[in-house]
C-alpha cells in the first residue's frame, strides 16, 4: 500500500472512544503503583474488619446476622471508590499531550468518556478478588451466580459514578496535589453510612446523615444479594443512589472538559 | 475584510487577528497570506505573540477578533474541518512517556480515521523519519530531547497534512538534532509540498528554511518579505563600530554626515552604520571617528542579517536576547 491515498478522515464516536479507552487501559497496565494500593487496602481492611469486630458485633444482634457477609460491600466500596486515571490526566495537561489530542479531531466528549470506559473495566475487574476472598472467607451469595455478577457489575457501577469527581477536579485545576485530595470525598460517603454496624444500631447525628448517604442505599443493595435474597427494592433504591452520585459527579466532570477545551479560555 | 470559508487560494490567509488576555494584547491585528507549498518563517523574541498566534491558526484557541482560513477553512467557524488539514508540532514536544513511540504513531493515526493497514504504512514511512530504528517500541520516556522531537514531528505527519505548524521545532537542540530537524522540514516541503509555518527565534533557522518571513514584535507584524528583500532593504552592507556607550551618541552624528551611509542605529555599545558600498566606506568611516577622537574598540564590515532587520523594524537586537537566555 501507498500512502499517497492516505488521509484523514472523521471516524465514528465508538472508534474515538474506544481508542482513549485502549490508550487508558494500556497506561493502567504500566502503572501498577496506582492501582495496587486500591486493591490491597480493601482485602487488608476486610480481614482486620472481620477478624477485629466480628464477635463483637454478631453478638448484639439476633441470630444469624453475618457480619463478614455485612463487611463484603465495605470492602467493594473500598476498592472501587476513587480509581481513576484523574491523575494521569493531570500529567496530560501538563506536558502538553491534552494538546495533542485536542489538535486532532477527536471529539471531546470521548476524551473523558474513553477515560471513563476504562476506568469501569478497572474497577469491575477490582471488585473481583474481593469477591474472590469472600469466597475463601465462606460467604456465599442467595442469589446465586447472577447475584455474585450483579454484585460486580454494581461495584463496578459505583466507581464509575464516583469518578467523576477526581475528573472534574483535574480538569478544574490541571494541579496533581488537588486530584491526590480528592480522595477525601471518599471519607463521608465511606464512613458516614452503616459500614459498620446496620443502620438501627447508628444514633443521633450518624443515623441521619446516613439516611441521606447514598452509600447507604449501595451497601444495602450489595449486601442484600449476599444475603437477604433478591430484593427489587433494595436493588433499585442502590440503582438510584449510584444515579445521583454518578449524575452529579459527570455533570461536575464535563462541566470542567468544557471549560478545559473551551478555545475562548 | 470578511474571509468566507472555502473560497481562498491561500494556504494560510489571516485578517486582523487579535487575541486579548484581559486587558493584554497577545496578538493585535494580525494579517498573514502563506502561499500553498511556502514556507513562512516567523520571527520573533520570546512572548511577541508567536505562540498565540500558532495556538489560534491551529484552533486550539479562538480568536477574540478577526478570522483565518486554512486551506479556505475558518479558524472560527469550521476548527473541526481545519483540524483534518495541518498537523502541527509543538513548542514543547506533547508526548506520552508511557507509550511506545510505535503506539503514539498508531494512536495518532487512529484519532484522524486512518484504518489498521493505513496505519502500519504510515507509522513504517514516519519510522525513516524519527530515525530512532528499534527504539520505536521503547516507552517515550526513555528518549533523548532530540527523538521526542522527531517523534513529536512524525505525530503531527501520521494523517499527511497539507499544511504544518511547527512552533520553535529546535529550540533546545543540539546543533546535530537542528540539521536533522531543518532536513526533514526541506524534504516535506521540496519533495511533498507541504506548506509550513514555521515559528523560530533563531535567525539562522529562518534565513535558513523560509522562503519569506515574517517578524513578530508586541503582537503586530513588524515586517514581512523574502530573507534576501529584507536585508536589501536596509542596506547593502553594514559596518559595526564597538565604541564605548558614554561615545556612541556622538559617533553615529558624525558618521551619519559621511557620503553612502543610508542609516545608523545606535545598540549598547555598537554604532550599527548601513551603508551602500560596506568596502569603499569602512575606511571614511573608520577616519572620521578617529580624527574626532571617537575610542573605536572595534570595527567590523558584515552584509546584512535577519538580525540587522530585526534591529531596523523593532528598534532591538533579537540575538542578544537569545544569548542572553542561552547564559541564563
Amino acid at each position: 500500500m501507498t500512502s499517497q491515498n492516505i488521509t484523514a478522515r472523521k471516524s465514528g464516536f465508538f472508534h474515538d472512544l474506544g481508542t482513549v479507552a485502549l490508550r487508558a487501559l494500556r497506561l493502567t497496565a504500566r502503572d501498577p503503583e496506582a492501582i495496587g494500593p486500591a486493591l490491597i487496602i480493601p482485602l487488608f481492611f476486610l480481614v482486620v474488619n472481620i477478624g477485629s469486630l466480628q464477635s463483637f458485633v454478631e453478638g448484639r444482634f439476633p441470630t444469624g446476622f453475618d457480619f463478614k457477609a455485612f463487611q463484603l460491600p465495605v470492602a467493594v466500596v473500598f476498592a472501587v471508590t476513587g480509581v481513576s486515571r484523574a491523575g494521569s490526566l493531570v500529567t496530560d495537561i501538563q506536558d502538553g499531550y491534552l494538546d495533542r489530542l485536542l489538535l486532532t479531531p477527536v471529539r471531546r466528549a470521548t476524551l473523558l468518556l474513553g477515560l471513563m470506559v476504562a476506568d469501569f473495566t478497572v474497577v469491575c475487574i477490582m471488585t473481583i478478588p474481593v469477591v474472590l476472598l469472600g469466597l475463601v472467607l465462606g460467604i456465599t451469595y442467595e442469589t446465586g451466580i447472577l447475584g455474585m455478577m450483579l454484585f460486580v457489575l454494581i461495584g463496578g457501577l459505583w466507581g464509575l459514578a464516583f469518578t467523576g469527581f477526581p475528573y472534574a477536579i483535574a480538569l478544574k485545576t490541571g494541579n496533581p496535589t488537588a486530584v491526590n485530595n480528592a480522595f477525601l470525598l471518599f471519607f463521608p460517603f465511606a464512613f458516614l453510612t452503616t459500614a459498620y454496624v446496620p443502620k438501627q444500631a447508628l444514633t443521633g447525628w450518624l443515623s441521619t446523615i446516613a439516611t441521606y448517604n447514598p452509600t447507604t442505599y449501595l451497601l444495602d443493595a450489595l449486601r442484600s444479594l449476599i444475603s437477604g435474597g433478591w430484593n427489587i427494592t433494595l436493588l433499585a433504591k442502590g440503582f438510584c443512589a449510584i444515579a445521583i452520585i454518578g449524575g452529579v459527579s459527570f455533570s461536575m466532570a464535563f462541566a470542567a472538559l468544557r471549560g478545559r477545551v473551551s478555545r475562548n479560555s | 475584510m470578511q474571509l468566507v470559508s472555502g473560497q481562498s487560494a491561500w494556504a494560510i490567509e489571516a485578517t486582523n487577528l487579535v487575541r486579548r488576555f484581559g486587558e493584554n494584547y497577545a496578538v493585535n491585528g494580525i494579517d498573514l497570506r502563506v502561499s500553498p507549498g511556502e514556507i513562512y518563517g516567523f520571527l520573533g523574541p520570546n512572548g511577541a505573540g508567536k505562540s498565540t498566534t500558532v495556538r489560534m491558526l491551529t484552533t486550539l484557541l479562538a480568536p477574540t477578533s478577526g478570522d483565518a482560513l486554512i486551506m479556505g477553512h475558518s479558524i472560527v467557524t469550521k476548527p473541526d474541518t481545519v483540524r483534518f488539514h495541518i498537523g502541527v508540532a509543538l513548542q514543547d514536544a506533547a508526548l506520552d512517556p508511557k507509550q511506545t513511540g510505535r503506539e503514539l504513531l498508531d494512536m495518532q493515526g487512529r484519532l484522524y480515521g486512518l484504518n489498521s493497514l493505513e496505519r502500519k504504512t504510515r507509522v513504517e514511512e514516519l519510522l525513516q523519519l524519527v530515525d530512532i530504528d528499534s527504539a520505536i517500541d521503547d516507552r517515550i520516556s526513555t528518549y533523548s530531547g532530540g527523538m521526542k522531537r522527531r517523534l513529536d514531528l512524525a505525530a503531527a505527519l501520521v494523517h499527511q497534512p497539507q499544511v504544518l505548524f511547527l512552533d520553535e521545532p529546535t529550540t533546545g537542540l543540539d546543533p546535530v538534532s537542528r540539521a536533522k530537524v531543518w532536513k526533514e522540514v526541506r524534504h516535506l516541503n521540496e519533495d511533498l509540498g507541504m506548506t509550513i509555518f514555521l515559528t523560530t527565534q533563531y535567525l539562522e533557522e529562518a534565513d535558513e528554511l523560509a522562503h519569506r518571513v515574517g517578524i513578530i514584535a508586541k503582537g503586530s507584524l513588524a515586517v514581512e518579505g523574502t530573507p534576501t528583500e529584507l536585508k536589501k532593504a536596509i542596506g547593502s552592507d553594514v559596518v559595526v563600530a564597538r565604541i564605548p556607550t558614554t561615545e556612541t551618541s556622538r559617533a553615529a552624528q558624525i558618521v551619519n554626515n559621511i557620503s553612502g551611509v543610508q542609516s545608523v542605529e545606535v545598540q549598547d555599545d555598537e554604532v550599527i552604520i548601513s551603508i551602500g558600498n560596506g568596502a569603499r566606506g569602512i575606511s571614511p568611516i573608520a577616519v572620521a571617528l578617529s580624527d574626532a577622537n571617537v575610542p573605536v574598540l572595534e570595527i567590523t564590515l558584515r552584509t546584512p542579517t535577519l538580525d540587522d532587520v530585526f534591529l531596523h523594524a523593532t528598534g532591538n537586537r533579537l540575538q542578544e536576547r537569545n544569548e542572553a537566555k542561552v547564559a541564563q
